[in-house]
C-alpha cells in the first residue's frame, strides 16, 4: 500500500494518546527532534515521522501498536537507525517506534548455549558480556558497535566472520514479536528444533514489515580455542579471486576471507601504516579458527593454495596486536576512503563465488567506461561485494555517472546469478530491483506472506516489496544523488 | 521531553553555526556508528542526544532548517565533550569543531552556561579557576575535617539548596595543602627539565597529587620548574564558549612559564597531571591565533605532555618498593578519546611490583564528570556517575585509578555511596608510593 500523510489533527490526538502509555518524556514530536530520525544511514531520501515513541516495555508496544491500528496511522520500529537502505525510513509519516530504551540483556545462559535479550541491546554488548568467559555472539556486522539485535534481525545481518559462522538467521532461536494487530507471539524460543512451521526464519529478515520484534533468544559460541591470520599478496584481482575460490574449493571453511584491492590498500596503508605493499594488485585476509591441533596444517593449505594462484607472498600475524591491526584496517576501511575522494558511494552485491573474476572484470570495465575511480574490499568468502565508487559530489556529470554505475554493477550482479544485496537489505534503497530479481508469481507469494502477517499494511510501509501493479514502475524513489555512506 | 506547541523559540540570530568550515557538518555521512559510544545516547536512547543526532541538529539550525528551540539547545548542551564519538567514527568526523562552535554561538547570544543561576555562575567562572580563592573557600570545610567534624559539613549539604549541596557533595576528604617551591631538583642524574602545571580546582582538591608529580619527575631524573603565576588553563572557558577568555589565560600562562630561568626553550615539557587540560593545554597554537602570543603558544603547546605520556616516552626509572595492591583503572575522556593516551599509564604502573589491574567493564565510557558538567547537568552526570560506581565496583578492587582530577572527584563521590571502602586516586600517587615508600594520602596499603 501507499501511505499518505497523516492529518494534523490526527497527530495532535495521536501525540495525547501516546503520552498516555509511555509518558511525557517517551516521546518527542517537536519538528527539531524530529529532524535526525526523517533518515537513517540511506540519506538520499528523507521524511519526517510524526511521533517518535520510546517504549520501555513490550505491554506499551502493545499498545502503541493497537492505537496507530486504531487511528490508521503507520508506524515503523528502529534500533540504532544504521540501516543503509533506508530500512528505518518512515514513509508516509506516522510513528516510529524506537526500540532504544529497551536494552536489557535479560537472561544469559552459557550451559545452554543462549542469551535472551531485547531488540535494543547494541550487539557489541552482549559480546562484551560474555567475553571474560570465553564466549562471544557470532554474527559480525562492521557496525557491531552501534547496531541493535532487533535492528539485525529485520535485516538479517552478516558480517565478515558469518562465512564459517552463518548470518543472523543462525543464530535467532526464537523472537517475541507484537503482530500489526497488537497481538503478541512468541515464536520458536530457547530450545532447539521445535516442531511445526519455522517462523522464526520468516520473521528474520522481513525489515520490520511483519510486526516489532521485541525480544530475541539468540545463540553464544565459545570463542575458538586458537585462530591463524594470513594475509595474502597478489599482483592481480584475478588471481585473488582465483585463489579464494580455490581455497573454498578445496573444503577448507576460513572464519573470514576479505579482499582488498590497490586502491583501498592505498587509503588504509595511509590512514594505520600497516605495513601493506602499495604495488600489489590486490591483498586476501584469510583467517582459520578452531581446536589449536591442526590450524597449522591448514593454515599451510592456505598457503599452498595462494602460492598456486600466483601470491607472490603470504604473511602471518605473528601477534594479537598485528591481528587486531589488520582488522581494524579492514573494518575501518570505508572511513579510510575519505583520503581518496570527497564523496564516495557504496554498493552492496552478490555473486556466485566462482563468478567473482569476472564479476570484477566488469566493475573495472564499468568504471573505465564512466571515467570513475571505484575501489573493492568486501566479503570474498561468500561472493558480497562493497564497490565503492568514488567521485565529488560538486559535479553534476560525476553523479550521474555515479548513479548509472552503480545500477549497471547491480545488473551485472543480476546477470551472473546473483543478488542486489548481501546484507544491507532492500529497504527503500532497492525496492526498484526486486521485480527484476523476482517474477510476479514470486513477489506476489512474498506479499501473501506479508499479509498474513500485516493484512492492513500499516506496518512499516512500502518497504522491500514493491506496490502490487507499481512493479515496473521505473524510479519510484527517484535517486536525486549518490550518498556518501560508510558502507559495511 | 515533548514541549508544548505554544512554548516559544529563542531568538534566532541568522548566523547561527555559521562559525565554522561548512565541509565538517558534510564529514558527517549519518551512518550512526557512534551512537553505541556515545554516554548520553545510551542512557537516553534518544538520538538527539547523539554524536549524528547533534550534528545533525547544529546543521539544521545553521541551514535555517530548524528553529534554535529550547529543546535543541537542551539536546547540544547535553553533550559530555568526552569524544567518544571521534573514537568511533570511521569517517574522521571532528566533532569537538561542530561542538564548539555551538557552544561559541551560544556564549555569544546567550551567555555561557544559561541554564545555570547568577549565583552559580559566578562560581563556576569566578571561583573554580582560581587555585588562590578556591583554597579560601574550602579552607572552613577542610576545619571541619581536621577537628573531625566532617560528618557536620555532609550533614549540612542538606540544609543547602541543591546546586550548592552538589558542589558540597563533591568535596574530598581533603589533605594537608602542599605549597610547592617553584623549583624542585633532580634525583640522581639529570635528564630533563620540565615545567609542571598545578591546575585550579584540582591544587585546591587534591594538592598531594601535584606533590606526587612533582616528586615521580624528580624521581625520574628531571628539574621541575613550577612558576606559582600559572593560572587555569582556560579550558573551562573554552568548552563554555568563551574563547577570549581562555585566550587571554592561554597567553598569562605562556608568560609564566617564559618566565622560568632558561624561559620556554629551556623547558623540554611542560607537564600536565589533569587529561581534561591536557589536550586543551596542547591546543594552545590554535587558541592563541592571530593574538600576540601566537608564536609562544605554539611552542608551549608544543611542549605540553600528560605525566604518563611523558614518563613512558622519557623511559621511566623502576621503583623501588612494591605497593601490595589490587586496583582498577578508568580511561579519563582527555586522554583516551581527545588524545589517544591509552597504553601509557598501563604502562608505568606496570612497574609497580605487588601492583594489579582489574579489567573494568566500560572503561572507556564518561564518568559524567566532563569539566563543569556535574554543575550545568546534575542528572545526567550523577547517572553517568552512578554506571561508573557499579562497574568499579563490580571489579572488586579496593582502588580506582585516573588520570584527570575531574574525573577522580566525580568517582570519589559515587564511590562513597556505592562502597566507600574503595579509594579513588590518581595513577602518580601510587607511583609515588612506590618511588618514596610513603602511603599515598588517604590509602592504608601495605609497602614494602
Amino acid at each position: 500500500m501507499t501511505v499518505a500523510a497523516v492529518e494534523p489533527s490526527v497527530v495532535e490526538n495521536l501525540v495525547r494518546r501516546l503520552a498516555g502509555i509511555v509518558g511525557a518524556d517517551g516521546l518527542i514530536n517537536s519538528q527539531a527532534e524530529l529532524l535526525v530520525y526523517e533518515c537513517d544511514g540511506y540519506t538520499l531520501e528523507k521524511n519526517r515521522p510524526d511521533v517518535v515513541v520510546f517504549p520501555t516495555a513490550t505491554e506499551q508496544v502493545v499498545e502503541i501498536v493497537k492505537l496507530c491500528r486504531e487511528m490508521r496511522v503507520p508506524f515503523l520500529p528502529r534500533g540504532s537507525g544504521t540501516s543503509l537502505a533506508g530500512g528505518c525510513l518512515p514513509v508516509g509519516g506516522g510513528v516510529i517506534i524506537s526500540l532504544a530504551r529497551m536494552k536489557r540483556i535479560l537472561e544469559v545462559d552459557l550451559r545452554n548455549r543462549c542469551a535472551l535479550v531485547e531488540a535494543g541491546v547494541i550487539n557489541m554488548w552482549l559480546t562484551n558480556r560474555i567475553k571474560s568467559e570465553g564466549w562471544h555472539y557470532a554474527p559480525d556486522p562492521s557496525s557491531q558497535g552501534a547496531c541493535t539485535i532487533g535492528g539485525n534481525v529485520a535485516t538479517n545481518s552478516g558480517g565478515p566472520h558469518t562465512l564459517k559462522y552463518g548470518v543472523t538467521v543462525n543464530h535467532v532461536m526464537g523472537v517475541e514479536i507484537v503482530m500489526p494487530d497488537g497481538a503478541v507471539q512468541t515464536l520458536g524460543g530457547p530450545v532447539e528444533d521445535g516442531p511445526g512451521l519455522d517462523l522464526t526464519g520468516v520473521v528474520v529478515g522481513s525489515e520490520g514489515t511483519f510486526g516489532v520484534v521485541t525480544k530475541a533468544w539468540v545463540r553464544l559460541v565459545r570463542n575458538p580455542e586458537s585462530v591463524r591470520t594470513l594475509l595474502g599478496v597478489f599482483e592481480s584481482v584475478d588471481d585473488a579471486t582465483a585463489a579464494i575460490s580455490a581455497i573454498i574449493g578445496a573444503g577448507i571453511v576460513p572464519a573470514a576471507l576479505e579482499m582488498l584491492d590497490s586502491l583501498i590498500l592505498k587509503a588504509v596503508e595511509e590512514a594505520f601504516s600497516f605495513g601493506f605493499p602499495l604495488d600489489a594488485g590486490a591483498v586476501l585476509i584469510m583467517e582459520v579458527d578452531g581446536l589449536d591441533a591442526g590450524l597449522d596444517e591448514e593454515a599451510a593449505r592456505i598457503e599452498k593454495l595462494a602460492k598456486a594462484n600466483r601470491a607472490r607472498e603470504v604473511r602471518r600475524a605473528n601477534t594479537e596486536a598485528e591481528r587486531l591491526l589488520l582488522w581494524k584496517c579492514r573494518k575501518q576501511a570505508f572511513g579510510a576512503v575519505g583520503r581518496l575522494a570527497p564523496s564516495y558511494c557504496t554498493q552492496d552485491g552478490v555473486v556466485p563465488r566462482t563468478a567473482l573474476p569476472e564479476m570484477l572484470r566488469s566493475i573495472t570495465a564499468i568504471g573505465e567506461r564512466h571515467k570513475l575511480r571505484i575501489a573493492n574490499v568486501f566479503h570474498a568468502g561468500d561472493g558480497n561485494l562493497h564497490p565503492i565508487l568514488l567521485f565529488d559530489e560538486r559535479d553534476p556529470d560525476q553523479l550521474r555517472r555515479v548513479m548509472e554505475a552503480s545500477h549497471e554493477i547491480l545488473d551485472e550482479c543480476l546477470r551472473l546469478g546473483g543478488s542486489v544485496t548481501g546484507e544491507h537489505g532492500i529497504g527503500v534503497e532497492k525496492i526498484d530491483f526486486m521485480s527484476k530479481l523476482f517474477s510476479p508469481d514470486d513477489l506476489a507469494a512474498m506479499r501473501r506472506v506479508r499479509q498474513a502477517f500485516n493484512p492492513d499494511g500499516l506496518c512499516s510501509p512500502d518497504k522491500m516489496l514493491p506496490t502490487a501493479g507499481a512493479c515496473a514502475e521505473a524510479g519510484r524513489h527517484k535517486q536525486v544523488k549518490p550518498g556518501r555512506r560508510a558502507a559495511l | 521531553m515533548s514541549a508544548p506547541a505554544t512554548r516559544q523559540s529563542l531568538p534566532i540570530a541568522s548566523d547561527l553555526g555559521k562559525n565554522i568550515d561548512y565541509e565538517l557538518f558534510m564529514d558527517c555521512v549519518h551512518c550512526g556508528l557512534c551512537l553505541g559510544s556515545c554516554p548520553t545516547y545510551v542512557e537516553t536512547g534518544n538520538e538527539n542526544d547523539s554524536p549524528r543526532g547533534r550534528i545533525y541538529l547544529w546543521r539544521a539550525i545553521a541551514d535555517g532548517r530548524a528553529p534554535f528551540s529550547p529543546e535543541a539547545e537542551k539536546h547540544m548542551n547535553g553533550c559530555l565533550e568526552c569524544m567518544a564519538c571521534e573514537t568511533a567514527c570511521p569517517s574522521g568526523v571532528q566533532y569537538r569543531h561542530v561542538i564548539h562552535s555551538f557552544k561559541n554561538d551560544q556564549a555569544r547570544t546567550r551567555g555561557p552556561a544559561p541554564m545555570l543561576g547568577w549565583l552559580q555562575r559566578a562560581m563556576l567562572f569566578g571561583l573554580t579557576p582560581h587555585r588562590s580563592r578556591m583554597a579560601w573557600a574550602l579552607f572552613p570545610v577542610k576545619l571541619m575535617q581536621r577537628i573531625g567534624l566532617g560528618w557536620a559539613v555532609r550533614l549540612s549539604g542538606y540544609l543547602m539548596p541543591g546546586f550548592l549541596r552538589r558542589m558540597q557533595e563533591i568535596v574530598p576528604d581533603l589533605a594537608p595543602y602542599h605549597n610547592l617551591p617553584e623549583f624542585l631538583p633532580a634525583i640522581g642524574p639529570k635528564r630533563a627539565t620540565v615545567g609542571l602545571l598545578l591546575g585550579c580546582a584540582a591544587d585546591a582538591f587534591h594538592p598531594q597529587i601535584n606533590l606526587a608529580t612533582a616528586r615521580v619527575l624528580q624521581h625520574n631524573g628531571c628539574d621541575v620548574h613550577i612558576p606559582r603565576s600559572q593560572a587555569c588553563c582556560g579550558a573551562l572557558h573554552k568548552h563554555a564558549g568563551l574563547d577570549d577568555d581562555a585566550a587571554r589565560l592561554a597567553a598569562g600562562n605562556c608568560d609564566s612559564f617564559a618566565a622560568v630561568p632558561g624561559g620556554l626553550a629551556g623547558l623540554d615539557a611542560i607537564i600536565s597531571n589533569a587529561g581534561g587540560c591536557s589536550p586543551v593545554l596542547k591546543d594552545y597554537g590554535h587558541i592563541l591565533e592571530g593574538h600576540d602570543a601566537a608564536g609562544p603558544g605554539a611552542v608551549f603547546g608544543g611542549k605540553v605532555r600528560d605525566i604518563h605520556e611523558f614518563l613512558a616516552e622519557l623511559g621511566p626509572v623502576k621503583p623501588r618498593h612494591k605497593v601490595a595492591l589490587k586496583a582498577t583503572y578508568h580511561d579519563a575522556c582527555g586522554l583516551a578519546h581527545a588524545q589517544k593516551i591509552r597504553s601509557a599509564p598501563r604502562q608505568v604502573l606496570a612497574m609497580v611490583d605487588g601492583l594489579s589491574l582489574a579489567p573494568l567493564a566500560e572503561n572507556e565510557h564518561c564518568c559524567g564528570a566532563a569539566g563543569s558538567y556535574n554543575i550545568t547537568q546534575p542528572e545526567m552526570s550523577a547517572a553517568l556517575g552512578q554506571r561508573k560506581s557499579g562497574n568499579i565496583a563490580a571489579t572488586g578492587a579496593s582502588a580506582a585509578l585516573t588520570g584527570n582530577v575531574g574525573c577522580l572527584l566525580q568517582i570519589d563521590r559515587h564511590m562513597r555511596d556505592r562502597s566507600p571502602r574503595v579509594w579513588v586516586g590518581h595513577p602518580v600517587q601510587i607511583l609515588d608510593a612506590a618511588y618514596t615508600g610513603e602511603k599515598p594520602f588517604g590509602l592504608d596499603v601495605a609497602i614494602s
